[in-house]
């Protein structure tokens, strides 16, 4: 038996004032004949790390996107504040897979495209910015950089800060980590963890990882796979006052864990 | 090159067969072979003469204007082609047949239609290179990652930014490797060209030299064409050199 919370109809959670974003029905055709997204309905939390676990192919890419902006729903509508919106805005940041970095552009300059595409500020105004989300990300000193002079874990970092830099307060991350490798990738975890309880981003995380999910996430979205339907939606309540260490040896986590694994085993065929 | 089975530097075979046409010069074994060395002496006053200078000045001058349009055109097409199915399927067809054709025989059309000035350079030197220059355009446009694309949208970029600000960056290594093969073709375009109407500018000098049995100044104006197409592409490698490194990091 789980210890942790799970709300079995999807729709409880929709709807609530303190959701940042909400998807109201959505559902997503590619073409004629691929569903890839049927009738979802969810809200995701004010200050929140939500994330949308499932196995390949359910539409996790697909939904988060359709959030984005970068693609049109077939039906339904997503809400940001509760109203509804097309298209990208400024409340909303993407971190990609690839990290889609400008590889003729330095570090710096990187940083602050999104601030220099809006014109916020002046030159100097928009380093300054550009510089403090550096060294929050930890890549002081590399900011004349060129990114092919970087490693993965270091190009995600640049993707982070620029996504930080245009202050929006929704992060949404496309598999942040997969490029990276397994060290990298729990240091950057933890790293993320404490800038979202500094920054205080409401983010929305899509991981093939349960691990990942369990250890960053407040609630977890499991999506099933053709088409992508919510199958259930966990929170896992683990205390974020532990060290990363104590976290992954804490009972709750391990449970939760075991659990999703239950839950996804039945797709992977 | 080999020869006996041994690789010859290219420096040297160079010098080899500068080698063989002095030695064929001074034996005088054909009246339009002068001696190389002789060749070269002429090459040194020639470029000092008014009227090689305002010949070469007058067919730069159309070769820079027709290389700007070409660019120009050549790009936007190669933009419109890549970022619009339908126009794509449009004018990519003509766009490939263009560059592909053998467009030197237009060359006298040409002369008659635009007649014997300038303007037939310029027109010369926008035919042989807009092709190619809006193919490698396409080329780059299309392997531009979407991720790109869609980043550029994500953090709020207008149209237009997204042209100037990524897309135009993303693919200007194949837009300058374009330029480059745009570059030698108008060269070709031109020599053949001038030899053929051998009426403007620097055209009119080669016949004249070639009529009045000048075959120093013959080879002398032959090899200055050539230099002035090498430094020519070699500038623009030096350009490809400088974004190549971020060429390389793309996949
Ligand atoms: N551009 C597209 N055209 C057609 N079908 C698509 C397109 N993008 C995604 N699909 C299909 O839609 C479904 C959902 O894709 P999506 O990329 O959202 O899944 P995902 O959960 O992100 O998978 P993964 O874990 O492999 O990243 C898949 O069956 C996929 O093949
Ligand atoms: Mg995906």
């Amino acid at each position: 038996m789980s210890t942790a919370a799970v709300a079995q109809m999807p729709d409880q959670n929709a709807s609530t004032e303190d959701n940042i974003v909400e998807v109201r029905n959505i559902t997503k055709y590619y073409g004629e004949d691929i569903h890839a997204l049927d009738s979802i309905n969810l809200g995701f939390p004010t200050g929140q790390m939500t994330t949308l676990l499932g196995p390949s192919g359910c539409g996790k890419t697909t939904l988060l996107k359709i959030i984005a902006g970068l693609l049109e729903t077939t039906e339904g509508e997503v809400l940001i504040h509760g109203k509804p919106v097309f298209g990208p805005g400024p409340e909303r940041a993407f971190v990609f897979q690839d990290f889609a970095l400008l590889p003729w552009a330095t570090v710096i300059e990187n940083v602050g495209f999104g601030l220099e595409l809006t014109n916020k500020g002046t030159k100097p105004e928009r380093e300054e910015k550009a510089k403090h989300y550096i060294n929050e990300v930890g890549l002081g000193g590399f900011e004349y950089k060129y990114p092919h002079e970087l490693s993965g874990g270091m190009r995600q970092r640049v993707g982070l800060a620029r996504a930080l830099a245009v202050n929006a307060e929704v992060l949404l991350m496309d598999e942040p980590f997969s490029a990276v490798d397994e060290q990298t990738r729990r240091k950057f975890q933890e790293d993320l963890l404490y800038l979202l309880a500094n920054e205080k981003k409401s983010v929305i995380f899509v991981t093939h990882s349960i691990e990942e999910a369990v250890y960053v996430s407040d609630q977890i979205v499991l999506l099933s796979p053709r088409p992508g339907r919510i199958h259930s939606i966990i929170r896992p309540e683990i205390s974020r006052d532990s060290t990363p260490d104590e976290i992954r040896r804490d009972k709750r986590y391990l449970d939760t864990v075991e659990e999703i694994w239950t839950n996804l085993r039945k797709y992977l065929d | 090159m080999k020869i006996f089975g041994y690789d010859i530097p290219p420096v040297f075979s160079l010098l080899i067969w500068i080698s063989l046409w002095e030695i064929a010069g001074q034996l005088q074994l054909a009246f339009i072979l002068p001696p190389f060395s002789a060749v070269v002496v002429e090459l040194f006053e020639l470029v000092q003469r008014p009227d090689f200078q305002s010949a070469a000045y007058q067919t730069f001058e159309s070769f820079v204007i027709g290389m700007t349009i070409a660019i120009i055109a050549g790009v936007a097409l190669g933009f419109l082609m890549g970022s619009n199915r339908i126009a794509n399927s449009v004018l990519g067809m003509w766009v490939n047949i263009m560059a592909s054709a053998p467009l030197s025989s237009l060359v006298p059309v040409l002369m008659l239609l635009f007649g014997l000035g300038q303007l037939t350079i310029i027109v010369t030197v926008i035919l042989f290179s807009t092709w190619i220059i809006a193919l490698d355009t396409y080329a780059g446009v299309h392997h531009i990652s979407p991720s790109l694309r869609e980043m550029g949208r994500s953090f709020g970029a207008s149209r237009f930014q997204l042209l100037t600000r990524v897309l135009f960056w993303a693919a200007l290594p194949e837009i300058l490797a374009g330029i480059r093969m745009g570059l030698i073709r108008a060269v070709k375009g031109i020599v053949i060209g001038q030899l053929l109407v051998s009426v403007v500018a620097l055209g009119r000098l080669f016949r004249t030299f070639s009529d009045n049995f000048q075959f120093e100044e013959f080879w002398a104006l032959t090899i200055a064409l050539f230099i002035f197409a090498l430094l020519f592409s070699s500038a623009i490698g030096w350009l490809e050199h400088k974004v190549e490194y971020y060429a390389a990091t793309r996949n």
